[in-house]
């Protein structure tokens, strides 16, 4: 019997024919109308038509047709809910049917189907299957459960199917144990301040038990859920490390990847001179290295993965060099990866390999494998000095094949290395030059450009060369364009007399002919400092470039410590945090590494803030960004559109053209002053570079420091703060809940002491005594400084109100949302608990102003990706008085500026761990609309901060 | 977790399609088949992000298999799940075709409800599934209670992979080692890696239900017996070339079967095995591999328009053996006009459609020698483009483990049947073959 027929019916008339034979009598053509319907259904026709003629079929004991018709009505009962309720009886009456393979069936179509009214149905016959005898039937209502979560979630927590679902960890069947793990997870996804997967090491243990029994895919679901779990300490770790360890050697490639996640994760917590935390080591590598052995999908899962794994842990494999090699028949993807992957393992040790490796993979066909083949060779001569000067030699054999992109991908990593090894292996720019013609690409034409700019007093003839780019200057992208105008002045700079005409000519058509913005600046910086002070254009111009970075294309730490967390998902394919690519709340929830014991305490806090303001990096600021940093407070119109004097008034003409220019220059890290190359993001350098080019002309034109001196401090210190906002109370529990007691409250800070204030009512018949509070671990620690003072006993319908002083020096524990509480009341009769959000605000102490310099240095050290946008809407107030009610609530105005009518607030706060925000609120005069950028090291803050702008500017 | 599952044939016309999730429409099966199966370039990555939807796609001969989601699922798990659902269909149907698939349409989905709740793969072992899932129509209408907990418990339970109460007259098992050995190597000869791929296949038609135990010359195993003092007598080997007596394994994966965590603490490969046949265990070695055959090339270019190659092939095991299906593959380049072969033994071909002369030889002895060389015309052309030298293959198969590898024992233990390990029949069987075997020229 074929069924491959059924896909051929096109005729007309067709519904027509089918909804007859859906009524026949025979059984059998019953039966062959209804695949009909299926196939049709497939291919995408909508026989939705034809419902009531299928729901008909449904009452048979033939378990084929049965089938069918269920997989029918997943597909169609939402859009006829009506009808959809004629299937309802039969469901169950299926699921009291003494075979379990029906019960089950029957209540898995069931969750499959999203109508309201069915739902309503579906809870008792769910209730039944959870607690059925048969365990294939209970490992399927247990995925129900998540199916009605995913419909209706109060309906799953109201028929208390959670609890049920819980039970189901501990119950005896490892299958069911593993669906009931998936549920929950799922579930807990979408709720992330239920307590749903409260893991605690009895669970664990269950799971563990769990893990060595269930089928592969029951494996994975443990493992990943196991990964959640957060350890007491190093002991405990170590024991769930070696209840993990054995799943490494499973021929399913996921359940190894997911085991290898718990490990990584967990391995974080053991003390590194631990003989374990070695052995550990040793035995993560070889089944890594089997991955490799899998189908090519699963080996570019397993390479992405060890990726991140070799950015974290370098050691685990280090010796593994060779099984990344390049196999001619390998998938391109595949083969992309393992590149990245060899240069990442490259080192003093196998460096001649790699490089024997990488030569021969440049006459390969592929274009986008032989650029980074060759961008692969200018990495490692980075990277491994004592290569360097092979590496070099083997780029310019490749330049000799004349192969253009080659040639092209070879001279921008030469570029690099020159700025690596300066005045090393200039004697080749001969042979660069000879390819200038064969350039079509601008990151080539760019890196060429700056070559012959940087050399420019080696090569005799570099004037014409560049002059010969001159031409086409239009046409340029303006990553050649920037950078010809750099090269152009340097050439300028270092022989003035040829060359002067060729100057004036790039630079006015940089400032009159072009619309970039960048360039234009960049063009009236050169102009003003060459007109007014030569010398110190030379010092800032030719200025001694700071060296690049060995690793490049490193994956920032905090969300690399994010992807090792979502090892084997996609995630960690993609590279990206979950929340780039899932919508709604799942996933968004950010996970990190627990961290090492013996951190003690403060490893909980370091979970909210990795690292305060002070711990950044000094290199990126030196102490001369005293000008940068006041230079953000500049309040100066853009330049004109006229072209400039060659010789203004030295004043004005600094101000003009800085307050124009180093806006950018902040913004963007890509674009650099100091002349060194821009666009060219491999190189990671462009950020140091800009403030080390400027110290030069601080020596050297003192006035502009000093003349833009006096116009700071604008914000600051306007008017007297008007204290805090404190909200009004609401009722936190109910007196239902409470057998008669009420308690609603608000939080409030006054004079740096944070109090909770609590109005207790008694709506009970009895006296209610011996009064005590406590709260759970929360984000900030927050914890009551002392007894809650209620001396006389409430008697009934009486009110008191009471302020309880709270301290932040309790335990931490990350909460969600992060400034949720959970609290506990005792009195005489019970304990209540209850919980309570505060307001960030509440924890924003006194000292929260950030010096100006500060402030730059940590706004650009924090990651882009960290920046949070908001809009504050419906606000009538100006500048000034908002930034003075803000300061009420220990939100400092460090600076303001305006442009075109925008004032620009920044401001900081501090929060009593230590963790600084920053925030731009850009006001527009007339528009209510207030645009608040906020960056914090702790991104997940920044919320809670936008809306106590909110709130504060609100009331 | 899984959203839906697509499969289409080479047209990218939509055969099977099952969606799992309310997030995921009827539109992701176009969007899929627009931007991936009708994408002109090569595919890039067997994972898509389209408008905020992920496909992760695997092909088999022309029919492309893609499961779909929205969420942050497990990547390895998709694919390892895509494979699984090729293996069940080819165990229930054969090969996987479109007209396959569209002569078992009815079954597909049957399994995909089964083997796929809600995104979430559950049991899909072959021999559980096929308890109750049939080609003709679903059991189930005339089964005893007792059969139907049979099934449920097997298709839930410990030991899914096998059900109780088979019986055979003869107890016997089969052991296949079959390895692939994996080489590349420079045109000096010198050997840039290599590795031994194997797998321990086994056949088993016992009765009950057998409590089995592996042993093989694991170096960590003898070596930790050696310290208690037993040592078999030393130089004595059955295979070619190596006298070693253990071999040291870099990794080693099992069929779910074998007790991981009984592996990992005492090292011992015990199991209760799957009925029929079943891969017990991959392994990976890296250490003392015996490398069948040396490739020795030598091309010489002769002006523009000639090249002068000729290559050396070399035995390299016991003079008893005999390797077997030896190919061997010389690529040419792509402007080719003709070629003369010279070959002492077997028979050599040029192939233009390939780009290759392809040299075969039925049999060939242990530490023997053999070579052939060839003469290429090229056209003359004005591709400034080096031609890329793609490496020499080789294809063999020998009768022993490159690895060095030896089966040491399979011990079979049923308790409550009245046959001992005695009874069983037992046969071991070698086989080397290539994997992928380069030399660079």
């Amino acid at each position: 019997m074929t069924d491959s027929k059924y896909f051929t019916t096109t005729k007309k008339g067709e519904i027509f024919e089918l909804k007859a034979e859906l009524n026949s009598d025979k059984k059998e053509k019953k039966k062959e109308a209804v695949k009909k319907v299926i196939a049709s259904m497939t291919v995408g026709k909508d026989v939705s038509a034809l419902f009531p003629d299928v729901v008909n079929c449904m009452q048979t004991d033939n378990l084929e047709l049965k089938k069918l018709v269920y997989l029918y009505l997943m597909n169609y009962a939402k859009s006829q809910p009506d009808m959809a309720i004629m299937a309802v009886n039969t469901f169950v009456k299926d699921c009291e049917d003494p075979n379990p393979l029906i019960r089950a069936l029957a209540v898995r179509t069931m969750g499959c189907i999203r109508v309201d009214k069915i739902t309503e149905y579906l809870c008792e016959p769910l209730r039944k299957c959870l607690k059925d005898e048969d365990p294939y039937v209970r490992k399927t209502a247990a995925v129900c459960v998540a199916k009605l979560h995913d419909i209706n979630a109060q309906l799953v927590e109201d028929q208390g199917f959670l609890d049920t679902l819980k039970d189901l960890i501990s119950d005896s069947n490892p299958m069911v144990v593993a669906n009931a793990v998936a549920a929950l997870s799922e579930i807990a996804e979408s709720h992330p301040n239920s307590n749903l997967l409260d893991l605690n090491p009895q669970t664990i243990n269950k799971l563990l038990t769990a893990l060595n029994e269930c089928t592969e895919w029951g494996q994975i679901f443990i493992l990943d859920c196991l990964a959640n779990y957060m350890p007491r300490d190093d002991r405990e770790s170590q024991s769930i490390c070696e209840r993990v360890t054995p799943r490494l050697s499973h021929a399913n490639s996921a359940v190894v990847l997911s085991a290898v996640k718990v490990l990584m994760k967990f391995m974080e917590m053991l003390p590194k001179d631990l003989d374990y935390y070695g052995t550990l080591l040793k035995k993560l590598a070889p089944p890594l290295v089997t991955l490799l052995s899998a189908e090519p999908e699963l080996q570019y899962v397993a390479l992405r993965n060890i990726n991140l794994i070799v950015q974290k842990r370098p050691e685990i494999l280090k010796h593994e060099m060779k099984v990344f090699f390049v196999k001619y028949n390998d998938p391109i993807y595949v083969k992309l990866e393992k590149l990245d992957i060899m240069i990442r393992l490259a080192s003093q040790a196998n460096i001649a390999q790699v490089l024997a490796e990488l030569k021969e993979y440049a006459t390969e066909v592929d274009v986008d494998f032989v650029r980074k083949a060759v961008r692969a060779i200018g990495r490692c001569a980075i990277k491994v000095e004592q290569s360097a000067e092979r590496c070099v030699s083997t780029l310019l054999d490749l330049i000799q094949t004349k192969v253009n992109y080659v040639v092209q991908e070879a001279i921008v990593v030469i570029k690099d290395i020159f700025r690596k090894y300066p005045n090393k292996y200039e004697s080749v720019i001969a042979t660069l030059c000879e390819n200038l013609d064969s350039l079509d690409e601008p990151e080539a034409r760019a890196a060429m450009i700056w070559i012959v700019g940087e050399y420019a007093e080696r090569i005799d003839n570099a004037d014409e060369l560049l002059e010969s780019f001159l031409e086409g200057f239009h046409d340029e992208s303006t990553q050649v364009q920037l950078q010809l105008l750099t090269a152009i002045v340097k050439l300028f700079l270092k022989k003035p007399t040829e060359t002067q005409e060729l100057v004036q000519q790039v630079l006015s058509l940089a400032t009159q002919d072009s619309d970039n913005p960048d360039l234009r600046d960049r063009g009236y910086i050169y102009w003003r400092l060459l007109s007014t002070d030569p010398v110190a254009a030379k010092e800032v111009v030719l200025a001694e470039k700071p060296l690049i970075s060995e690793e490049t294309d490193l994956i920032e730490p905090t969300l690399l410590e994010e992807l090792i967390c979502h090892i084997g998902t996609l995630a960690s394919v993609y590279h990206k945090p979950p929340s780039a690519f899932v919508e709604g709340s799942r996933g968004v929830q950010h996970k990190r590494i627990p961290a090492r014991a013996g951190s003690g305490e403060s490893a909980e806090s370091s979970d909210v803030g990795q690292s305060g303001p002070s711990e950044a990096p000094p290199a990126v600021i030196p102490s001369q960004g005293d000008l940068l940093g006041d230079l953000l407070n500049l309040d100066l119109a853009p330049p004109t559109a006229t072209v400039p004097s060659v010789q203004p008034s030295m004043q004005m003409g600094a101000m003009d053209l800085l307050g124009g220019g180093l806006d950018s220059l902040m913004g963007d890290d890509s674009d650099t002053l100091g002349g060194d190359i821009g666009g060219s993001p491999s190189m990671g350098a462009g950020l140091g570079a800009a403030p080390a080019a400027m110290p030069a002309s601080l020596g050297a034109a003192p006035a502009v420091g000093g003349g833009l001196g006096d116009l700071f401090d604008l914000g600051g210190g306007v008017g007297m703060p008007t204290g805090s906002y404190v909200a009004p109370k609401t009722v936190w529990l109910l007196a239902m809940k409470g057998k008669g007691l009420e308690i609603s409250g608000t939080f409030a800070r006054r004079g740096g002491i944070i109090q909770m204030d609590l109005t207790l009512t008694n709506k009970a018949m009895s006296v209610m005594t011996d009064f005590a509070i406590q709260f759970n671990r929360n984000s900030f620690g927050l914890a009551p400084a002392g007894p809650l003072q209620v001396l006389t006993p409430l008697s009934p319908n009486q009110t008191i109100d009471v302020s309880l002083p709270l301290s932040t020096s309790g335990p931490v524990m990350k909460m969600e949302p992060l400034n949720n509480l959970q609290v506990a009341v005792k009195n005489n009769i019970d304990v209540f608990y209850f919980s309570c959000q505060y307001p960030l605000s509440l924890l924003f102490v006194e000292d929260g102003k950030m010096d100006r310099q500060v402030f730059l240095a940590t706004w650009k050290d924090i990651p882009n990706e960290n920046e949070a946008h908001f809009q504050i809407k419906d606000i009538h107030l100006n500048s000034d008085v908002a930034s003075n009610k803000l300061q009420g609530s220990n939100i400092f105005t460090i600076a303001k500026r305006t442009v075109e009518g925008q004032d620009m607030l920044y401001q900081s706060v501090k929060l009593t761990n230590g963790i600084w925000v920053l925030a731009e609120m850009r006001i527009q005069t007339g528009n209510p609309n207030y645009t608040l950028s906020i960056r914090c090291r702790a991104p997940e803050v920044c919320q809670f901060v936008y809306l106590c702008y909110e709130l504060v500017l609100k009331n | 977790m899984i959203g839906g599952l697509f499969i289409y044939n080479h047209k990218g016309e939509v055969l099977i399609s099952r969606v799992y999730r309310d997030d995921i429409g009827r539109n992701a099966v176009d969007a899929f088949r627009v931007n991936v199966i009708h994408a002109r370039q090569q595919v890039r990555s067997p994972v898509t992000n389209i408008a905020r939807t992920s496909f992760f796609h695997i092909k088999r001969s022309n029919i492309w298999l893609a499961a779909v989601t929205k969420q942050n699922v497990n990547a390895a798990m998709v694919f390892e799940f895509l494979y699984k659902m090729c293996d069940v269909m080819t165990a229930y149907f054969g090969k996987i075709s479109e007209e396959n698939i569209k002569n078992n349409f009815v079954l597909i989905y049957e399994l995909l409800d089964e083997i796929l709740d809600f995104g979430y793969p559950q049991n899909s072992e072959t021999g559980a599934l096929k308890t109750f899932i049939t080609q003709q129509g679903i059991k189930g209408q005339h089964q005893t209670k007792e059969e139907q907990s049979q099934i449920t418990s097997q298709v839930t339970g410990q030991i899914g992979w096998r059900r109780e109460g088979i019986k055979y007259r003869r107890n016997e098992l089969f052991l296949d080692v079959l390895e692939s050995v994996n080489l590349l190597m420079s045109p000096q000869g010198q050997v840039l890696s290599a590795h031994v791929s194997g797998r321990v296949v086994m056949k088993s038609y016992l009765s009950g239900m057998p409590e089995c135990k592996f042993g093989m010359n694991d170096k960590i195993v003898i070596d930790k017996q050696g310290k208690g003092g037993t040592t078999d007598d030393p130089g004595k080997s059955e295979l070619g070339g190596s006298g070693k007596q253990s071999i040291a394994i870099d990794d080693c994966t099992f069929h779910q079967c074998v007790r991981l965590s009984k592996f990992d603490s005492e090292r011992s490969i015990s199991f209760i095995p799957p009925d029929g046949e079943y891969e017990l265990m991959r392994y990976r070695t890296t250490k003392d591999i015996i490398l069948p055959f040396r490739v020795i090339p030598l091309v010489r270019e002769v002006g523009r328009t000639k090249l002068e190659v000729k290559v050396v092939i070399k035995s390299n095991f016991k003079p008893s053996l005999l390797a077997q299906k030896i190919e061997v593959r010389i690529p040419t380049p792509l402007n080719t006009s003709g070629v003369q072969v010279i070959c002492m033994k077997g028979k050599a071909k040029y192939k233009a459609s390939e780009n290759a002369i392809v040299w075969k030889i039925k049999r060939m002895a242990g530490m023997k020698e053999s070579q052939i060389s060839a003469e290429i015309e090229l056209l003359p052309t004005n591709d400034k483009k080096k031609w890329a030298r793609p490496p020499i293959s080789m294809n063999f198969e020998v009768p022993f483990a490159p690895s060095g590898l030896k089966v040491r024992y399979l011990k079979v233990f049923e308790s409550k049947l009245n046959y001992s390990d005695h009874d069983v029949i037992k046969w071991v069987r070698y086989i080397g073959r290539s994997g992928i075997y380069e030399t660079r020229c």
